[in-house]
């Protein structure tokens, strides 16, 4: 471990650094506390800032049973994760770095679930993304940090973009982007027919952020980042954003058949997959990283249906899973810290030597097992009434909890009771009691599992029943609390439960083994993905290639050819109208100006002569100015002939000094570009006899007919629209000059220099 | 007249882009210009023409008294002729510091000498 801090163990936790982040957590915690009376008693609180109202951004924050329980949650482990962290990141380098990224991450986290504009709510969500990137590549040093960090960016990252494209199809549907006001039209985007588009992309970005399967790879890599980020963003925070999202808009999205059934299968195939997973691994921080998976998997299996049953099981389960999970991995934190392994067959008979961890360990793993009286075994008993609650495949979705269950309770037994009971420590390793600060959270979370089982009803009051109501709606019952419910099916599954875990946990070796060996004949999704990222950066070069040949005339022709595609296919798809063509009256001085202007451009396509070439330049130039005089333009026929004479002027005298032309011969030597040159002015001729058929739209210049003397006093039109119209063109114009002839200036200075 | 105008647009506009694929860039800044001139001339006619009568409200009226030429596109082609004017300038010293540098306006050997400096 690079970042084993007791090496480099300098300086106070009490620093500012140290201590500001839980005094602000705290203070948070407290005011959100302060909502509960409120919130409790069914009602909501909104905040309102404008922010951008012409595009319908509002700074709105709203505050309902869910989301007050989701930052409870969030500030309160935020408290103790940050003083845990204080501890654990004490004389590290970047000390004070890593504060700020994870107070960030937690003000991020509670802006997304507050915000009531689901573009403001998109901001936040993208926020936790980034400062999760921070987080997870916080060892910057290790090449494996960054890549995870890298692949927990992009994954969540794509996840979001397709989130915001189902936000605005939401914002044009619904006409507003406001979750409240969302929420009161009803069943608007589920009748709507953009439905199935939101919700795939919606879905897309819930469940890569809370790691679905088959997008779950990046999570356990997030492993990469200093324990106190795991224990935050497995337990309150990250992974929990796609669920909150879930809950949020299952008012407003949910209730079909095709979210009962995606959710359904997508929750249960990810918690089975990680269950077996999880038992494979030897390192106690990758087995709980796995059981997260399972955790998110579950919470989205019951987010599926809209029975109250399955809402409550959710809200629960949920509440268990903060408190065990970030739990755990603050022990696994303390284990690794104190005795500097994390491997399974290495630990051994910590409890003499580490007492109080051993105790919050215990404790935190008899509520992930599932044990009366604490809250994991209420948690789990409403998943088994849930899940036989279900509109869908009740047996089906009670058999996958079942058995998630079991290997959960498998899991609980590796993670805290071998490491503490079993055996002894392996040789050269010493173990020793934690400080205060990092015992703190691990107890507290634990004994919130314990007293919330022993009072469920105040579990169910302050944090479940809100959520519930939020979610399904006032009118459906809430469900109380309850340790004991009688002999039910529930209490029969529980039962199979502990049988199944015991037998698991006394053949996990067995079983590990068996596992290791089947998982290294499947596809691994995290090769996959670095594939997937190969192949992307082949793909690049070779287009790249391809594209971009370094060649001027290459390039040209590419633009050129695809002006006249779709220039000619703009022609074809507005159907074949022949402009009329009237073969004008042309009088001797439109045949000489016309003849001249041929003439010119022809002299300079052939010419092998420079000379010859500028002359025919100037004598096309001089035919345009007399085309502006003949037609009533005098200013512009002024400044073209000014213009024309320059050109000839700084040609002739640049051209002095540059190489002959070679010959153009008679043979023609690039028919290709002749061949462009020919389709290109045929499409613009009739682009242009196109155009000038149809009937004109003088409106603006009636207006400025009218307005140049009653407004501008200008009897030139011209020139009033130049400098009074448009005098900010104008000027701009003059600046692209100016910055042009200084360049010009730089450019033939610096010859002199060189 | 407008047709007319069209098709003159039409040739120019080959015959510029034809000289801005040739590899000499001496030959390219021709084209420039040329395609400059075919631009302005194609805004100027998309207002339609009008001989002869320049858009200037006489003496004592308020508005133009006659049907004259439409101001808006001229006012545009004003502006165009003076901006590929400052573009054709500092193509023009960009090339020639380029064949100073280089001793070629040949696109193929310049690429060439450049990839010479580099590898160097």
């Amino acid at each position: 471990m690079a970042n084993n801090p007791q090496d480099i163990d300098t300086g106070s936790w009490l620093r500012p650094a140290g201590i500001l982040p839980p005094l602000l957590a705290g203070a948070l915690f407290v005011w959100f506390a302060t909502m509960i009376p409120p919130i409790a008693a069914l009602d909501t609180l909104r905040f309102v800032w404008n922010w951008v109202p012409s595009l319908g951004i509002n700074l709105s924050f709203f505050i309902d049973g869910l989301s007050l329980t989701f930052s409870l949650l969030i500030s309160g482990i935020g408290i103790l994760v940050f003083l845990y962290a204080s501890k654990y990141m004490q004389g590290h380098v970047h000390f004070a770095r890593f504060m700020l990224f994870i107070v960030l991450f937690m003000l991020s986290m509670l802006g997304l679930v507050l915000a009531d504009n689901l573009l403001t709510l998109f901001v936040f969500w993208e926020l936790t993304t980034i400062t999760s990137y921070l987080l997870i590549g916080f060892e910057h040093t290790i090449s494996k940090a960054r890549r995870n960090a890298l692949q927990a960016l992009l994954v969540t990252g794509t996840g979001g973009l397709a989130l915001l494209a189902g936000f605005i199809l939401i914002g044009t549907v619904a006409e507003t982007f406001e979750l409240s006001e969302i929420r009161a039209q009803g069943s608007v985007l589920i009748d709507s027919t953009l439905y199935l588009p939101i919700l795939i992309l919606f879905l897309a970005g819930t469940f890569t952020k809370s790691a679905q399967f088959p997008m779950h790879f990046w999570l356990p890599n997030a492993m990469a980042a200093p324990t106190p980020v795991s224990a935050y963003l497995h337990s309150a925070t990250m992974v929990k954003a796609g669920i909150y999202l879930m809950a949020r808009m299952h008012p407003s999205l949910g209730g079909t058949e095709v979210w009962l059934w995606t959710l359904t299968v997508f929750g249960a195939v990810t918690a089975v997959f990680a269950s077996v997973l999880a038992l494979k691994q030897t390192d106690l921080k990758q087995a709980l990283a796995y059981t997260t998976l399972m955790a998110l998997g579950t919470l989205t299996l019951f987010l599926a249906g809209d029975v109250s049953y399955a809402i409550t099981a959710a809200m629960t389960f949920l509440l268990v899973h903060c408190f065990y999970k970030a739990a755990l991995f603050l022990v696994v934190g303390i284990i690794d810290h104190e005795t500097g392994t994390r491997d399974i067959h290495m630990l051994g008979g910590l409890a003499r030597a580490m007492p109080v961890t051993c105790l919050a360990a215990g404790l935190a793993a008899l509520s992930m097992a599932g044990f009366p009286p604490f809250l994991g075994f209420i948690g789990k008993e409403l998943k088994y009434a849930g899940a036989l609650a279900m509109q869908s495949e009740p047996y089906l979705v009670a058999g996958a909890v079942l058995v998630s269950n079991a290997l959960m309770f498998a899991v609980a037994g590796i993670v805290s009771f071998s490491p503490f009971w079993r055996r002894h420590l392996a040789e050269g390793l010493t173990a020793h009691e934690a400080p205060w600060q990092m015992l703190a959270g691990p107890l507290i979370l634990a004994a919130c599992g314990a007293v919330f089982g022993i009072y469920p009803s105040l579990a169910a009051e302050i944090l479940v029943n809100p959520g519930v109501v939020a979610i399904a709606g006032s009118d459906v019952k809430t469900h109380e609390l309850k340790l004991w419910e009688g002999i039910n099916p529930p209490l029969i599954l529980s039962l199979a439960t502990f049988v199944l875990g015991v037998l698991i946990y006394n053949f996990h070796r067995r079983l590990r083994e068996w596992i290791t060996g089947v998982a290294q004949h499947l596809i691994s999704f995290d090769r996959g993905w670095d594939q997937v990222l190969e192949g992307l950066k082949g793909f690049a070069i070779w287009q790249t290639q391809i594209v971009q040949s370094g060649y001027l005339r290459r390039y040209l022709f590419l633009i050129f050819f695809t002006l006249s595609i779709g220039l000619a296919g703009m022609i074809w798809w507005r159907g074949p109208i022949l402009p009329t063509l009237e073969w004008p009256m042309l009088l001797v001085k439109h045949w000489v100006v016309i003849v001249l202007i041929v003439a010119g451009s022809m002299l300079t396509l052939t010419t092998s002569s420079r000379v010859a070439a500028i002359a025919g330049l100037g004598a096309a130039g001089i035919g345009v100015a007399l085309i502006f005089i003949i037609f009533g333009a005098p200013d512009v026929a002024i400044t073209q002939l000014l213009v024309d004479t320059l050109v000839v002027v700084l040609f002739a005298s640049a051209a002095l000094k540059l190489p002959f032309l070679e010959p153009t011969g008679r043979k023609l030597r690039r028919p290709l570009d002749a061949i462009l040159a020919l389709s290109v002015g045929t499409i613009i001729s009739l682009i242009m006899l196109i155009v000038t058929d149809g009937p004109v739209d003088r409106s603006l210049t009636t207006y400025f007919e009218e307005a140049s003397w009653t407004e501008a006093f200008g009897r030139n039109i011209v020139n009033v629209i130049l400098v009074d119209f448009r005098a900010l063109d104008t000027f701009g114009e003059i600046a692209v000059v100016v910055i042009a002839a200084l360049g010009a200036y730089a450019i033939l200075k610096g010859r002199q220099t060189a | 007249m407008e047709a007319m105008l069209s098709v003159l647009v039409g040739i120019l506009s080959a015959a510029a882009v034809y000289l801005m694929l040739a590899p000499n860039l001496l030959r390219f800044l021709f084209g420039l210009i040329l395609i400059s001139n075919a631009v302005n001339l194609a805004i100027f006619a998309s207002g339609r023409l009008t001989e002869a009568a320049a858009p200037i409200i006489p003496e004592g009226a308020e508005v133009p008294i006659s049907n004259v030429a439409n101001a808006l596109p001229q006012a545009l082609v004003l502006t165009a002729i003076v901006i590929s004017f400052g573009l054709f300038a500092f193509a023009l010293v960009l090339i020639f510091r380029a064949y100073e540098k280089l001793g070629t306006l040949d696109l193929n050997e310049m690429r060439a000498a450049k990839h010479e400096e580099h590898s160097q």
